[in-house]
């Protein structure tokens, strides 16, 4: 149990992680307001994308951009790129599905009225 | 002194996202804070050494996804009508905790935060960092993965970012014109 605690302490951005996607799923679980589930789903997308950059760190690195062309590089001084790059993509398709589910959104609510999710299912009946 | 201030950054972070959706009962005021709360974001991935990321997310996340939480906010009702809500589901009292232990039980499994030594750090990233240079002749590592070796990734993202423009033109087209 010591053990497993200790180990939480050397990875608090996973332990924030969790916190962030649990709390994220519990929102868009929850809550009726169709706003306040997108709320949760964007806390979700980004709390995925915080853990894939975790795991970029090093201790000690600097950013991942070459301070001298000439020597030869050493890889442990600088941040690993490669998550860099990967959760680039991920943060503009997330808000561009963001984007459309926004619009969806608005759709309904010029349709039925309403945000809320059990008044839109009772107007559709 | 890094642990402690990681620490408060992560802090900063878990407050901000719990208050945007827990406190507040305005929808504009939660947006306001999730701005915040990517901007929070924006700041851990600068201290992480991931500027590019961190860029992104200020510009992306704090500043268009916003805009566009307000754009449909003030279309809509800026309001969360219900007053009282029902009590949750169980799936949400009984599995996400489940779920909560289950990640957090794994957790030692993973390699410590900051460790140089973690397979995603040995594997294949020191070959980008050592090659890219004489390879593409950009001292940004991240530009030039992003650019010419993972080039056609990145087309393809346009077309994607493309379609979703698409959608949202014709979902907010008014029905009579």
């Amino acid at each position: 149990m010591f053990e497993m605690i200790g180990g939480w302490l050397q990875r608090p951005n996973y332990i924030a992680f969790v916190l962030l996607f649990l709390w994220g799923i519990y929102i868009m679980v929850t809550r009726y307001n169709l706003v306040k589930k997108l709320i949760g789903m964007y806390l979700m997308q980004t709390s995925v994308i915080f853990f894939l950059v975790t795991t970029s760190a090093k201790q000690g690195a600097t950013v991942p951009i070459l301070l001298s062309t000439t020597e030869i590089i050493q890889p442990e001084v600088y941040a690993n790129p490669l998550p860099h790059v990967l959760t680039l993509t991920a943060i503009v398709v997330g808000v561009a599905t963001l984007g459309v589910s926004l619009a969806l959104a608005d759709a309904i609510y010029k349709k039925y009225g309403s945000l809320d999710e059990e008044e839109i299912l009772k107007r559709l009946e | 002194m890094t642990y402690a201030v990681n620490i408060a950054l992560l802090l900063l972070l878990v407050l901000t996202a719990a208050s945007a959706t827990f406190l507040v009962r305005e929808l504009m005021s939660s947006v306001f804070i999730l701005g915040s709360y990517s901007f929070f974001l924006a700041l851990v991935w600068a201290w992480l050494g991931a500027v590019d990321v961190a860029f992104v997310e200020a510009v992306i996340g704090a500043g268009l996804a916003t805009v566009l939480f307000l754009i449909t906010l003030f279309d809509t009702a800026p309001k969360d009508s219900r007053l009282r809500r029902p009590p949750p589901p169980l799936a949400g009292v009984v599995g996400l905790p489940l779920l909560g232990i289950l990640l957090l039980f794994a957790a030692n499994d993973l390699s410590p935060f900051g460790d140089p030594t973690s397979p995603a750090n040995v594997h294949i990233s020191p070959v980008y960092l050592q090659q890219s240079y004489a390879d593409t002749l950009t001292p940004n590592v991240v530009t030039s993965v992003l650019m010419d070796y993972r080039g056609f990734d990145t087309l393809i993202e346009t077309v994607v970012i493309f379609t979703a423009g698409i959608a949202c033109a014709l979902l907010l087209k008014e029905p009579g014109s």
